[in-house]
């Protein structure tokens, strides 16, 4: 039994104050979820704890007595472990090859070379404890998200572990893997293991979480004990201000019919068919893999359409890049910001204009003048929080970046908005004004395809949801009817 | 600060301005017209290549294979000279082939999908060994009088190549800082897959920019033959080198996406320097290149932009 206090934690990066005297208690054998907005000071307090940054002020004890982390090596040496949110495997290596960096000398032979018969052995072993059944010898790039989480933790296990961090641990799991995870951690904690475990995801904590820690703009809010919390209470603790509706769709009349999908067949999904109305909402649910995303790349012409009909403003049309969609009225926000939404190195301005080029040129060239109006009206229309337009887009934060690409395809006043996961890692509080600009989309006569893994911002943002099942369209969820039974049935390939 | 100095490029431009007076002071031949002017005259062929060079590497590319298309060129056109063929012809054909080098780049790293650094490899030795099949590994002499203009005449007392090379630069800066297929080059660079998501035709632009760099290979090809009067087989050999040099000198990230044509300019410029300050102190020979890589190592030193944390 031992406990991890942090007390009077201070960071400050340059003059912006990241913390300011945050306390966090951990006991062993208990789940503590940490609870905050992007930008709250988690992730900077999670990084102080495991030696990444040093405090300003304030200090850590272990069972009462103050430690020093300075290092990664000090807090492991504590037995405080952790799991990224971006997962730090080699993919180039195998299992047993990723165990085996930073611990060399614990494989290493009477010749100096690798034991690998040791290693292989010990990984095994490992692997099973977590419930992995992958041959120590398999490629992680192989793996699936999931599978490489399991290795993760796994790893992270081998060391004497007390306490352990995991920071968005589910964001790209599916259910059953979800499932599984949930389980590990239950058994973790009843060998004492220490947990915090941070998530948006507010289902979740309630499913796993014993006490509740909620941080502000870097401040310490308060702490409760989970299955007490109310969830309005802990969104308000959060927002700093009431959240009266978490999904508030202001629903329209639907209008006439401005997509509509027959037997569509790519190499990855097959016969779907759907229709979107304007001032619609329709969602795309369905389990991880079911090809949601594969529907969207179909539409917008980067995966080949090999069969099937697509009508989109009363043309039949076969897009063959998504500059032709774009070009027509139809974009498509896509689910991964950094690899697939934003330039890193450009500013915020540069990304909100990239799509938008050809609206603000003059003889060819950038009217820079106009391109500045038109980021800092963007920016105020999006309330993205930035100092200036100019600065990179990469510091900022998860929420605001999102705001940035929903603000390059706003620009492009589309009439049908593809959103891949519009909400994922952002807070609440962005969430929010995401869901409000849904709403103003389609007021106005557009309409949006929404594709969600979180089933209840699914069912409560659109009026419709089309659930899909092994690459196909199993079946649709609409109305008052709309329930999480009704969809689960149909996502894992049942009838209604 | 940090900032500050990175976007108007202060650190290669303190270090050349560093250079510049460390020059003028130690030797008073260094600070003078004639000089300076024979400076600028030196560095034009690589200014010329470095300017293609930022394109390229600004689509996180890379383009190994100008040396050769300069030689490649040079070689076509001093041979069309020498049998009669009008010079503006030979020219043009040069200009063309100099195109063509890098449609054939551009068509393997853009549709064929092959790594810039491979391509490109593989056409450094082939257009090297074209141009020797054609010229039978000799060099070409005795080109037309009025050829010569390009590369020796001046105009109000400037060089004609610089001159010349001035006008480039001011097209490539516009283009590059201030058009709209500028920035979607710079989108490219940034993140491809990003830019194809919103609409940018990106092989379009990979073809262009390795068209660019042909093209003005080409250019320094015929500013290079007419200066020396002739046209030699080895022509180029390392000067993609030199202008790759030059690019990264002036802070521009090999990971494209990031960098100017100013920074571009000003590495050309410290080069041109480092050689021009090397010779007139009378730097023994052996020494020189020693000397020229632990400048550049300083420099690229100074300007580092990441701090790493291990």
């Amino acid at each position: 039994m031992s406990v991890l206090e942090m007390k009077g934690i201070s960071k400050s990066f340059g003059t912006v104050k990241v913390l300011q005297g945050v306390d966090l208690r951990l006991e062993s054998g208990e789940v503590l979820a940490l609870l905050g907005e992007n930008g709250a000071g988690k992730s900077t307090l999670m990084k102080i704890l495991t030696g990444v940054y040093a405090a300003d002020d304030g200090q850590i004890f272990i069972d009462g007595e103050p430690v020093h982390i300075h290092r990664i090596q000090d807090s492991r040496a504590l037995g405080i472990e952790i799991i990224h949110q971006e997962l730090s495997l080699f993919q180039n290596l195998s299992i047993a090859e990723n165990f085996l960096i930073g611990h060399e000398e614990k494989y290493r032979n009477t010749f100096g070379l690798v034991d690998y018969k040791k290693l292989h052995r010990e990984v095994a072993d490992a692997l099973r404890r977590v419930g992995l059944q992958r041959p120590t010898s398999t490629l992680v790039g192989s793996l699936g998200v999931g599978e490489q989480q399991l290795v993760e933790i796994s790893r992270a296990l081998q060391s004497n572990v007390r306490f352990l961090i995991m920071d968005e641990p589910t964001a790209a799991l599916t259910e059953v893997e979800t499932e599984r995870l949930f389980e590990l951690i239950r058994q973790l904690r009843s060998n004492g293991v220490g947990i915090i475990y941070i998530s948006h995801r507010m289902e979740e904590l309630y499913q796993i979480a014993d006490k509740v820690e909620i941080l502000r703009d870097g401040q310490f809010i308060g702490t409760r004990v989970m299955a007490e919390a109310q969830e309005r209470e802990l969104i308000s603790m959060m927002v700093g201000r009431d959240v009266d509706n978490r999904y508030p769709r202001v629903p329209t009349t639907p209008g006439e019919t401005l997509l509509e999908v027959k037997g569509l067949t790519t190499q990855y999904v097959r016969d779907i068919n759907l229709t979107v109305r304007a001032g619609e909402v329709v969602g795309l649910g369905g389990l991880m893999g079911a090809g949601r995303t594969e529907v969207a790349r179909a539409l917008m012409g980067i995966d080949k359409v090999t069969r099937g009909e697509i009508v989109f403003k009363g043309k039949p049309r076969r897009f063959t890049s998504p500059r032709e969609a774009i070009r027509e009225g139809m974009v498509f926000l896509t689910e991964d910001r950094k690899s697939e939404g934003l330039i890193l190195p450009f500013s915020v301005r540069e990304n909100l204009a990239l799509s938008t080029l050809d609206q603000r040129k003059r003889a060819g060239l950038v009217n820079r003048r106009l391109e500045k109006v038109f980021a800092s009206d963007m920016v105020k229309r999006l309330r993205i929080k930035v100092a200036n337009p100019e600065q990179s887009v990469g510091s900022l934060s998860g929420g605001n970046q999102q705001k940035v690409v929903l603000g390059k395809w706003l620009a492009h006043n589309p009439d049908l908005l593809i959103l891949d996961e519009p909400t994922r890692g952002v807070d609440v509080g962005a969430k929010q004004e995401i869901y409000q600009l849904i709403n103003e989309m389609t007021a106005s006569g557009k309409a949006i395809l929404m594709i969600s893994s979180d089933l209840p911002e699914l069912l409560g943002m659109c009026d419709r949801v089309y659930v899909m099942f092994q690459g196909t369209t199993q079946g649709e969820v609409r109305g008052s009817a709309m329930n999480q039974e009704d969809f689960m049935t149909l996502a894992t390939g049942g009838e209604l | 600060m940090g900032d500050f100095i990175r976007r108007y490029h202060l650190g290669p431009l303190i270090g050349f301005l560093l250079l510049f007076i460390i020059l003028s002071v130690v030797s008073p031949q260094f600070m003078t017209f004639g000089n300076l002017r024979n400076v600028a005259l030196q560095t034009s062929v690589n200014m010329l290549l470095a300017v293609g060079m930022t394109f390229v590497i600004l689509t996180s590319g890379i383009d190994l294979s100008v040396g050769s298309t300069l030689a490649m060129t040079s070689s076509v056109a001093a041979g069309l000279m020498v049998t009669h063929v009008p010079i503006w012809i030979a020219v043009v054909v040069a200009l063309a082939i100099g195109l063509l080098a890098g449609l054939f780049n551009g068509i393997f790293v853009a549709y064929a999908g092959l790594a810039p650094f491979i391509v490109t490899l593989g056409t450094m030795t082939l257009f090297r060994g074209i141009t020797e099949i054609y010229t039978h590994g000799t060099p070409i002499f005795n080109l037309p009088d009025s050829f010569a203009w390009l590369g020796t005449a001046q105009l109000a007392g400037i060089p004609v190549p610089v001159i010349l090379t001035v006008i480039v630069l001011i097209v490539a800066w516009v283009i590059l800082a201030k058009s709209v297929p500028g920035r979607r080059i710079y989108a490219v660079g940034g993140n491809e897959q990003v830019a194809y998501l919103a609409g940018v035709r990106v092989k379009k632009y990979l073809l262009l920019v390795y068209m660019v760099s042909g093209f003005l290979a080409a250019v320094a090809g015929l500013v290079l033959t007419s200066r020396l009067g002739s046209a030699e087989p080895t022509a180029g050999t390392g000067y993609e080198l030199d202008a790759i040099t030059a690019v990264v000198l002036g802070g521009t990230s090999l990971f494209g996406g990031e960098g100017t044509l100013v920074g571009t300019i000003i590495g050309a410029a410290i080069l041109g320097v480092i050689d021009n300050g090397l010779n007139i102190l009378n730097v023994n020979s052996f020494w020189q290149d020693a000397v020229r890589g632990a400048i550049i190592l300083v420099a690229i030193l100074l300007d580092r932009k990441k701090t790493t944390t291990i």
